[in-house]
């Protein structure tokens, strides 16, 4: 009996966060299908009544995209590709340098590794506001102000919180296995690539799945480095697009282009998530 | 195929730890050579340097006539199985058994990808081949597409072994390969192992703690204690003539009882007996401080009821004694005997009369005990086989 209404009270806490949770998309949803009139009445007085749309505009997506930027349709797809090249390129960067970082901090064994290890870990303290501007500088200093360069170029050299954990699950690995990868004929490298890569693929997911959400929404960096239009981010045009049309007047189009550019991180998130628990568990019976 | 030199071979770790200190051994091509010992003996720490996992601090290591001091452990082309395997979790049977020679190839790499298409199919044909046959051979065909979490602890032995055998290198290393398996199944392996070097005749160095598996393996064995060599000679010889007590203390079960005492005009006296020394074995003996050592199976247990009648023996002593612990192996039995203070094991033939508290007669027989120069690691004293020899 206990047992029941305990069961009861966590299912209705759940239902309660999830409600919670899910509220601000819904409502992202709803609006983002309703007609201008329906929209703006929503947004002004509010309502709950307003938030399931009778009379879904579909259209509302189509033109949404298309009114981004400057020339129809084209604001949009530069933007997407711009996302996408710096996202899919500074994934890579983080995860291949922050695993080939934690492996020379787990395993090879050199002078000052332990301080190294420490202030990398100090870094971790600081906030991205304290090196914001130094940073801009130096990327000014360098030539790099309005490409992706400064967008993807430190990604290559990892990335403290993904170096740490690297470090702790490449120090689990069997000494021996890597032995015998040298006995093999293999370098650094070469056990990196063909071992290490290959057993911390659970690291890399939650890296790849972290770094790719982070990035594809991050908004400052974008905002600070890249200045023409057509070098701009989905997170800069949505905002310009905010802009564009006077603050909150269209705001059903502005729902259905910040509803697009979250696709892929959800979707990205779905098909991780079966990942994350099969390599957990495969990480917990291998060791 | 090939010989391994080891001169004046050093390990110390930071500070002065001296894993291996000094060692000078030569190993014949095709030879079965175990390095045996108690553990933190250093015999691990000898194979590693020879395998170059372990850097070397002092002396050369040879392998083939060439030192390999400086070379990376892909450069010396040894094969090496480990303890615990050290199969690739992610990889198949076949793959862990191609990989070593993947990274051999001559066209691997894009210029084989690109530009010599054919070679490169040869060459991985080639490899899978190989690991084809070595799979047979070894029992393991099956296997080949599971993952080694799918397998046995034996059947990764094996595959462990496959790995090794496949890429012919000059000289195997084993580090204690069987002591993750149980009793009949290291035995089964242990068997195998043999066969395999009967047939390949490769250069083998094999690491244990296990002085039985020593002994059956071992073309010759080395015997090590901290560090140090304490014989390199046949399992025979380090049987029958140990160099020392702690030589003779670790080959052969049971243990050797040893005796401390002194030797005086041609008798060896200890606080519970006298043990007259024959001449013709150790002549000349000068007095002062020895330890006696005798095997188990040279001691014979005398019933009372039996004592006078049965005691035929050409060389020894009988002394009394009471039994103090009786272990039943079957056929025989292991017998603990208090001569006075001291505690003295027999393997005898069993009998069942025989009964704890019983008073008895303990026959020790000289024909194969040595005498030792007392403490913990007393160099055996040469007696007249040594002069013969």
């Amino acid at each position: 009996m206990r047992s029941r209404t305990g069961k009861a009270l966590i299912y209705t806490l759940l239902i309660a966060g999830t409600v919670t949770f899910l509220f601000p998309l819904w409502w992202m949803v709803a609006v983002s299908l309703m007609t201008p009139e329906a929209a703006q009445a929503a947004t002004v007085r509010g309502g709950l009544a307003a938030l399931v749309p009778t009379d879904p505009q579909w259209h509302n997506y189509p033109d949404a995209l298309m009114q981004m930027g400057s020339v129809r349709w084209t604001g949009f797809l530069d933007a997407l590709a711009n996302s996408v090249v710096v996202t899919v390129v500074a994934t890579a960067g983080t995860a291949l340098s922050s695993s080939l970082v934690g492996m020379a901090f787990a395993r090879m064994r050199f002078r000052g590794s332990r301080p190294m290890f420490l202030v990398m870990l100090g870094t971790m303290m600081l906030p991205a506001q304290v090196t914001m501007i130094p940073l801009f500088i130096l990327f000014r200093n360098l030539g790099w102000i309005d490409t992706f360069l400064p967008l993807v170029v430190p990604a290559f050299f990892g990335n403290a919180f993904f170096i740490f954990m690297y470090r702790q699950f490449i120090a689990q690995i069997p000494e021996a296995l890597l032995e015998a990868a040298r006995l093999d004929g293999q370098g650094w490298f070469g056990i990196w690539w063909h071992v290490i890569l290959p057993l911390t693929r659970p690291v890399t997911a939650i890296t790849a799945v972290f770094t790719f959400i982070f990035t594809w929404n991050d908004f400052l960096a974008p905002l600070i480095y890249l200045q023409s239009d057509d070098q701009a981010t989905l997170s800069v045009a949505l905002n310009s697009f905010r802009n564009q049309y006077g603050g909150i007047t269209k705001v059903n189009l502005l729902m259905a282009a910040s509803l697009t550019t979250m696709v892929p991180c959800i979707l990205l998130f779905l098909a991780a998530q079966k990942q994350f628990i099969e390599g957990l568990g495969k990480g917990a019976v291998k060791g | 195929m090939a010989t391994i030199e080891l001169n004046h071979v050093s390990k110390t770790y930071s500070g002065d730890v001296r894993a291996v200190s000094e060692a000078t051994l030569a190993f014949r091509d095709g030879e079965f050579i175990v390095l045996v010992g108690p553990s933190g003996c250093g015999k691990s720490t000898l194979l590693r340097m020879i395998a170059g996992l372990e850097a070397i601090t002092g002396g050369t290591v040879a392998i083939g006539g060439r030192v390999v001091n400086d070379l990376p452990p892909k450069d010396r082309d040894v094969a090496m199985v480990f303890q615990n395997y050290a199969l690739y979790p992610h990889m198949t049977v076949e793959k862990n058994m191609a990989f070593g020679l993947l990274r051999r190839r001559q066209h691997s790499g894009l210029s084989g990808l690109l530009f010599h298409a054919t070679e490169r199919r040869a060459e991985l044909a080639a490899i899978e081949r190989k690991v084809l046959d070595t799979a047979r051979t070894l029992g393991i065909e099956p296997l080949l597409a599971r993952l080694p979490r799918a397998l046995s602890g034996g059947q990764r032995q094996r595959v462990a072994l496959g790995r090794a055998l496949v890429r012919e290198p000059q000289v195997f290393l084993f580090d204690e390969p069987l002591s993750n398996l149980d009793a009949r199944l290291r035995i089964e392996m242990r068997a195998e192992i043999r066969e395999l070097h009967r047939r390949t005749k490769a250069s083998m160095v094999y690491v244990t703690h296990d002085q039985e598996e020593a002994m059956t393996l071992a073309d010759r064995m080395v015997v090590m204690k901290f560090g140090v060599v304490q014989q390199f000679g046949t399992p025979g010889e380090c049987y029958a003539r140990p160099a020392n007590r702690f030589v003779a203390g670790f080959v052969g079960t049971p243990v050797m009882n040893f005796i401390d005492g002194r030797v005086d005009a041609g008798v060896f006296v200890s606080t519970d007996m006298r043990v007259p020394l024959p001449a013709a074995r150790w002549p000349r003996m000068p007095a002062g401080p020895a330890t006696l050592g005798v095997r188990p199976d040279q001691l014979r247990v005398l019933h009372s009821a039996d004592a006078g009648a049965g005691n035929t023996a050409t060389e020894g002593t009988s002394v009394p004694a009471t039994v103090r612990a009786i272990e039943r192996l079957g056929d025989r039995m292991d017998i603990a005997v208090m001569i006075g203070g001291t505690r003295l094991t027999a393997r005898i033939e069993n009998d069942d009369r025989l009964v704890e508290g019983d008073s008895v007669l303990v026959h020790i027989g000289l024909g194969a005990a040595h005498l030792f120069a007392s403490g913990e690691d007393g160099a055996r004293l040469a007696d007249a086989h040594d002069v013969a020899r």
